[in-house]
């Protein structure tokens, strides 16, 4: 009872001694130990994970007791693997088991909040207005009013509010603009639904019911390879990190493996005691250098140049010189070498390669009267004729059964074996010209100067077309040799004939740009390829974002993925391209879609590329520096290529290859009843209009007020604290508030001005009229927010979660209520929907809104243009919706059941299927099933309808729609692609056919996907999962032109910008130092590193980067690497405050001066948030920014390409991406340490000596 | 005798052993996790094994002087030697102590206020248990004066007397203090007011000082409850 009366035993017998007095066995309270006992004791253990975007997707142990969430351990029960195969458990790392932290800390979320002076004018004017929505157009139609909101953006001030308040305040603005603008002026933005699906669903699912815009992220954070759909028609498609056990030569490449694929990186190492020889390729001494058998270090962003020897090496020795028998049989069945192109004969009697030769080019169309313009051409060596084999795109649309990539003739079915080179075939010998990029001088990278084309001597046929004109063709095999730079002999080349030749592409001409050995590199390649060789293709290339986040990505990623292909070994187990960014692999997506887009209810929604999205409507393209000319073929015809790069994106919105929001220059509520009155069909109405100019894109005036971008949502995202590229544009033109922007636009710079698009001189800031974020912590974002609401953490809420590193899909589950005023994602979303039904009334009722869909990847409409480019616009082609132009679909919405819709299955899943990539299937039975399931709904407009009303519900409906998850309808999957196919593949997944994975199953333990069409690789017994497995195996086609790998893009645009092949393009220069260096001086000497921004150590992008556990084992606050010798010219010491800066803006952190870091650059890791530790900058006078405030997105026109078969538009599938790693900054030590808050702690640092 | 002397020397004496014995007692209970001396050796080591040992073995000097030559009846030493040499022994015992102890809380005061690393992790009580330590400290080295113009030990008798009748419970022990010097004054004042802030601070570890360690057995266990 009493500790001190427990003491008083003095006269008790209390000591016994025994062992001859040595010891002595006592009688004394023993309660203190409940202390240790109670430690670890817990009331019960909660299986979640980390809704973060790490691709680790770990299983965890939570911890509960006392009803709080203590602690979080590994899970250790995931299904065994085969026997010779190591398990994967345990997954997990520092960050993940820090999580438990961020629940009760400071920085938690615990009750909505708004920014005190919009709860000011909120309140007023609802005293005024009995409707919110009068209430709010009162608010936003008075600019005087708006501006002391907007402008304190970022600034603090936040007030406890209440759900029923801030839920009428969204309600009543969305129902504004929708009703004055547009709904498509109410944008959401959410990434990586493969992190917690439902969460996602909630707000897309609420958007899309109301005609608002979901945004696209994957490749917004640029990590997307634009080369993988123009190599495959696949996003990405990778192998799960089990199968690295299966390599036997692991290359990786820009990935640091042990630090951003923690859970995964136990497979890199076992697979050494197979005898696996592994390589590190990073600029830096990364720990994944640490930890393989050799590193290389290029100079940073020239990785192209090296793959492009390591392909020389390659070719010349393993496909010319001494054939591989496997390789050679591999590239004629599985890659696009066999197929014929066009040559274009130019002035001084020299060519360059063209098109494709297609059936519609020659006469009869080679007997193919379905898209023969689709059909691509190649020789059959048998027999000599010119063929066009099963499995080109044509053979997809519009006919059954053709569509694989057996090697068989699609009009007769004839076995073909196709001719790769026509060396010894040839009719004469052409000069055919290649751009060459290697000599365009830039200062911080080393060139090799040659000259701007070179001439190879090709072997060539010549044709007789259709038109009756004569045709030269060539193979894409000699194509390759010779872009590889080497000379096959014919006469006079500029290619090479020994690896140590300084001549564009050898060994040895990479040395000179890369400074890596030219001997390490012959080496490397020959270990690489004889592995391939010896193994059916077990060599494997890990690649990290990294290489993908320069301007010229494509080009990294397109030089691994040729090495990879030529030595056939994408689609093999153990080999293949392994490119890991984020948690992209959404496993059961054709399950989730509908959900999340309500597509159940209305099709299509609205989605959005955010790179052109955030590029059109933060204006860094009023700042655009970069020149079409600079980046243009020297065998273009430039005049048909003017303009900013901002042109070439509206000239593909209009054109229908990229989406746009919002979409047209008017409310798309008001069309219907305009067309009505005009005696039209909406559609026939809008053609009409924008033939006239009555009507246009919005993109092509972002900065007039009807085309602003209004209401914002952002959940499950740090867009402002993390991803954001130009992140000053975006706090200067969206949110109207304190900037660090330093440049002038082009209208006071001076530049080339926009075509296609109205300048005005003056832009209005703050475009957004609201911004709302969903977050459990109080991230930078929330800080520049409005409205702010608390969210359950990882730990409180029910959801689902896979990934591309392992074939599992587990939950997230509850271990306790949102704590405080917290709510789930999906009651949140839930809740506004239904004070939106509530608030909406008398403004908006039964609609017709008009929805422009760009022409859609694995859709007939990716038939688009086949041979060349027409605008509408400029009178070259008719405006004909869906095939030059977006297609554009009159949609119904009912705005007042938009709750009741929310939360029920709609009847358009019975009425219209599932599906996806380009398959679909009836799905009544699930429908169904989830009307037992989740029950019905017994009254109301949704009466009879299944509902979706907990978060557990959709789960429900995820699970039982998906392929992956359901059996059945994995079967009936397979069933619909073998109709295609005219192969059947049913087999892969009949013996899972009665298997149903429901949310429970996946609380007791992570299950097992089912294979299904939706993926290209395998999860059965036998195989782990690798990408391109089924195309390899099953003879599925790739989703290309040519049905193969494709190496050649013939695309117009893809020709003019010089990357029809695989070429070395130096970094851009993107001229944001040069104005600032020395012209802002604070004493300190200065000098321009090139800015790189690589995935964390203490965190996970910025989740984490506030946490305490992992601040205290960091440094405490943002830091940026620096080498020895750039410190040393710098006068700077380790741990110093130094400012980095540029035109963009301005960054504050402390130095870190490391061996690791090689001169010529600086390395943050990104994403640190902005919020701990970070003092004002002596540049813009504000606090120092994230590492995005010295970037500035910068589109590349060919990742606009569209309606192009695998160039078309998909959800973060194809377009502009965010590159950002071109950047220079200019770094200095800091002098006065001004921390802004007036608490006396600010200094002026020692000089640099 | 005035108020305050009642106040100061009759009344509060009563107060803070009160509070010193029934403020351990309820911290013992209910505290247990923090009954610790606060150790910051492991934060900076450097100086600490010259500071902290000056200062402890001073003070525990000091300590067990106070106690013997205060609450010692003089009936006791009486036969053996003179108060006049009791007071001389414990000038120059005490003299010793108090400058190894002085030194001692002066580095640790010191070390306490500049480091950066012991000042973030410390409390105002720690800060302030040692800068009352080493004010004391100094106040008792400066009784040392008047104590050296009157060696009869008569001083030193009157005080013991005011002790003694504290702890016997004589009622009014105040009278023993008339004409006391103002110095002695405040250094029991200060003394009893660090029995006051003694149970709120680290100073609890006296309590728990390991004495038994000197002569426990090799092997310790304890029996199931």
């Amino acid at each position: 009872m009493s500790h001190f009366i427990d003491r008083l035993n003095y006269f008790s017998k209390s000591r016994v001694p025994f062992a001859n007095g040595h010891g002595e066995t006592q009688v004394t309270n023993r309660d203190w130990e409940d202390g240790y006992r109670q430690r670890w004791q817990h009331d019960k253990v909660v299986r979640s994970t980390h809704g973060v975007n790490c691709t680790g997707s770990c299983s965890w142990k939570i911890y509960v007791k006392n009803g709080l969430v203590t602690w979080e351990t590994q899970q250790t029960d995931y299904p065994r693997t085969r026997t010779d195969l190591p398990n994967h458990e345990p997954r997990g790392c520092p960050r993940g088991a820090s999580y438990s932290w961020y629940m009760y800390s400071a920085n938690r979320l615990k009750y909505p909040m708004m920014r005190k002076q919009l709860m000011k004018l909120w309140r007023k004017a609802r005293s005024l207005h009995d409707d919110p929505v009068q209430a709010w157009a009162s608010i936003v139609e008075d600019p005087s009013k708006t501006s002391t909101y907007k402008t304190q953006r970022g600034m603090g001030g936040f007030i406890r509010s209440s759900w029923d308040e801030v839920n009428e305040l969204i309600a009543a603005s969305n129902t504004y603009t929708a009703k004055t603008f547009g709904p498509d002026r109410i944008i959401g933005f959410s990434p990586i639904p493969a992190m917690s699906m439902v969460s996602y669903a909630a707000g897309s699912r609420y958007l899309s019911l109301i005609g608002g815009v979901c945004m696209s992220f994957y490749d917004w954070y640029c990590d997307l390879p634009p080369a993988s759909p123009m190599t495959w028609g696949e996003q990405t498609d990778v192998p799960e990190s089990a199968d690295w056990y299966n390599s036997n030569y692991i290359i990786a490449w820009g990935s640091n493996v042990p630090q951003t694929r923690t859970p995964d990186a136990h497979f890199f190492t076992e697979v050494r005691y197979k005898g696996t020889k592994t390589v590190a390729i990073t600029p830096d001494y990364s720990e994944v250098a640490k930890l393989s058998d050799q590193w290389l270090n290029p100079k940073q962003g020239t990785d192209a140049a090296l793959a492009m020897a390591f392909g020389h090496v390659i070719l010349k020795e393993f496909h010319l010189d001494n054939p591989s028998e496997y390789f050679t049989d591999y590239v004629r069945r599985y890659t696009d070498m066999p197929y014929l192109v066009m040559l274009e004969e130019r002035e001084d009697g020299r060519f360059v390669p063209g098109r494709f030769l297609r059936a519609s080019d020659m006469s009869d169309q080679l007997g193919e009267s379905n898209n023969p313009e689709w059909k691509t051409l190649a020789i059959d060596e048998l027999t000599d004729d010119l063929v066009a084999p099963n499995g080109s795109i044509g053979f997809r649309w519009g006919q059954k059964g053709k569509w694989n990539i057996d090697q068989k003739t699609g009009d007769d079915h004839r076995e073909v074996k196709l001719r790769l080179s026509l060396k010894g075939a040839h009719d004469e010998v052409v000069q055919v010209g290649f751009p060459y990029f290697g000599g365009i001088e830039h200062e911080h990278f080393n060139s090799v100067k040659v000259k701007d084309v070179l001439h190879h001597a090709l072997p060539a046929r010549k044709l007789k077309l259709a038109d009756g004109s004569e045709a030269r063709v060539v193979s894409v095999f000699d194509l390759m040799i010779a872009n590889y730079g080497i000379n096959q002999g014919l006469g006079e080349d500029d290619g090479a004939t020994d690896h140590n030749q300084i001549a564009p592409y050898t060994p040895a001409w990479q040395e000179a740009i890369t400074g890596v050995p030219q001997d390490t590199v012959i080496r490397i390649a020959r270990e690489f390829a004889e592995t391939a060789h010896k193994t059916k293709g077990r060599s494997m290339i890990i690649v990290g974002a990294g290489m993908n986040h320069w301007y010229h990505m494509d080009m990294n990623y397109r030089g691994l993925i040729n090495m990879l292909i030529l030595c056939g070994c994408v689609g093999q187990s153990g080999g293949g391209w392994a490119h890991y960014v984020g948690q992209e692999k959404l496993r059961p997506q054709t399950g989730w879609q509908p959900l999340a887009f309500a597509l159940d209810w209305t099709r299509p929604p609205r989605h959005m590329n955010s790179t052109s999205f955030f590029y059109n409507h933060s204006d860094q393209w009023r700042y655009e520096k970069l020149e079409v000319s600079e980046i243009l073929s020297p065998l273009a015809d430039a005049r048909r290529y003017t303009g900013s790069l901002i042109d070439f994106n509206v000239r593909s919105e209009r054109m229908g290859w990229l989406p746009s929001a919002p979409q047209l220059n008017t409310n798309p509520l008001t069309i219907a009843t305009r067309a009505a009155a005009a005696g039209m069909t909406p559609q026939e109405y809008t053609v009409q209009a924008l033939k006239s100019g009555e009507i246009a894109f919005a993109a092509e005036d972002p900065d007039s007020p009807e085309n602003f971008p209004r209401n914002l949502f952002i959940w499950r995202s740090n867009l402002l604290g993390s991803s954001g590229k130009g992140h000053e544009y975006m706090l200067k033109y969206l949110l109207g508030t304190r900037h660090g922007l330093q440049g002038k636009d082009l209208g006071k710079e001076g530049g080339p001005m926009p075509e296609e698009v109205k300048w005005h001189d003056e832009v209005q800031e703050g475009k957004l009229d609201l911004l709302v974020t969903l977050d459990f912590r109080m991230s930078t974002t929330c800080l520049y927010s409005d409205i702010v609401l608390p969210t359950a953490t990882w730990y409180e809420k029910n959801d689902l979660n896979t990934s591309d590193m392992h074939p599992f899909i587990h939950p997230l589950t509850a271990a306790t209520d949102p704590a405080w005023e917290a709510r789930s994602d999906w009651e949140i979303y839930k809740g506004i929907a239904k004070e939106f039904s509530r608030v909406c009334k008398g403004h908006l009722g039964v609609e017709t809104d008009l929805v422009t869909l760009p022409l859609q990847h694995d859709a007939p409409a990716e038939l688009g243009q086949p041979l060349d480019v027409k605008d509408w616009k400029k009178g070259e082609c008719d405006l004909i919706p869906g095939k030059t132009a977006p297609a554009l679909i009159p949609v119904e919405r009912n705005y007042p059941e938009t709750y009741a819709r929310f939360t029920s299955l709609g009847p358009a899943l019975e009425k219209l299927g599932n599906g996806g990539k380009g398959i679909s299937w009836n799905t009544d039975t699930e429908v169904e099933l989830l009307g037992r399931l989740n029950h019905r709904h017994e009254e109301g407009s949704n009466a009879g309808r299944p509902k979706i009303e907990t978060a557990i519900d959709a789960a429900e409906v995820v699970l039982t729609l998906a392929p992956e998850t359901n059996g059945h309808v994995a079967v009936k999957a397979w069933q619909a692609l073998s109709d295609i196919t005219g192969l059947d593949h049913t087999h892969l997944a009949r013996s899972k056919e009665e298997e149903k994975i429901r949310f429970h199953d996946i609380v007791a333990q992570p299950r097992k996907i089912i294979s299904s069409p939706t993926w290209s690789g395998l999860e059965d017994e036998h195989v782990s999962y690798n990408a391109g497995y089924t195309n390899v195996h099953e003879l599925i086609p790739w989703r290309t032109l040519t049905g193969r790998q494709q190496f050649y893009q013939d695309h117009p645009w893809m020709r003019a910008f010089g990357e029809s092949l695989l070429v070395y393009r130096p970094p851009i220069n993107t001229k944001a130092v040069a104005p600032m260096l020395g012209k802002k001086t604070n004493g300190n000497p200065e000098k321009a590193l090139n800015w790189i921004t690589p995935h964390q150590k203490w965190g996970i992008h910025s989740t984490y980067s506030d946490n305490l556990l992992m601040l205290t084992l960091s440094r405490g606050g943002p830091i940026v690497w620096m080498s020895e010798d750039d410190a040393r010219d710098l006068g700077i010491r380790d741990n110093d405050w130094i400012e980095l800066f540029n035109t963009n803006g301005a960054i504050a952190a402390r130095a870190v001066v490391s061996q690791r870091v090689m001169p010529g650059m600086v390395m943050m890791y990104h994403a640190q948030e902005r919020i701990v530790n970070v003092p004002g900058s002596e540049v813009t006078g504000t606090r120092g920014g994230i590492h995005n405030s010295v970037t500035r997105a910068c589109p590349k026109p060919t990742h606009m390409i569209g309606g192009y078969a695998h160039q078309a538009y998909g959800f973060n599938y194809y377009g502009t991406v965010g590159s950002n790693r071109d950047e220079f900054v200019i770094v200095r030590k800091m002098k006065r340490i001004d921390w802004l808050d007036g608490e006396g702690n600010d200094y002026q640092q020692e000089a640099a000596k | 005798m005035n108020y305050l002397d009642t106040l100061l020397f009759g009344v509060y004496p009563y107060l803070a052993l009160a509070v010193f014995i029934i403020g351990s007692w309820i911290r013992y209970d209910h505290g247990q996790y923090t009954w610790k001396a606060g150790s910051s050796q492991m934060l900076r080591k450097s100086g600490m094994s010259l500071a902290s040992n000056l200062f402890h073995i001073g003070i525990l000097l000091i300590f067990f002087g106070h106690l013997v030559g205060l609450l010692t009846p003089s009936w006791l030493y009486e036969p053996f030697m003179s108060a006049g040499t009791k007071q001389l022994i414990a000038i120059v015992v005490g003299g010793f102590a108090g400058t190894l102890c002085w030194i001692g809380s002066l580095l640790l005061l010191k070390r306490r206020l500049t480091d950066p690393r012991v000042r973030a992790s410390g409390t105002t009580g720690d800060t302030l248990v040692i800068a009352i330590l080493f004010v004391q400290v100094t106040l008792g080295m400066l009784t040392l004066i008047p104590s050296m113009s009157h060696l009869d030990g008569a001083m030193m008798q009157q005080l013991s007397k005011w002790a003694q009748s504290v702890v016997t419970l004589q009622g009014n022990p105040a009278v023993y203090m008339e004409g006391v010097d103002a110095i002695y004054r405040a250094h029991i004042f200060l003394g009893m007011t660090i029995f006051v802030i003694f149970p709120f601070t680290r100073l609890v570890h006296i309590w728990s000082a390991p004495v038994e360690y000197l002569s426990r057995r090799y092997q310790l266990v304890r029996r199931r409850g």
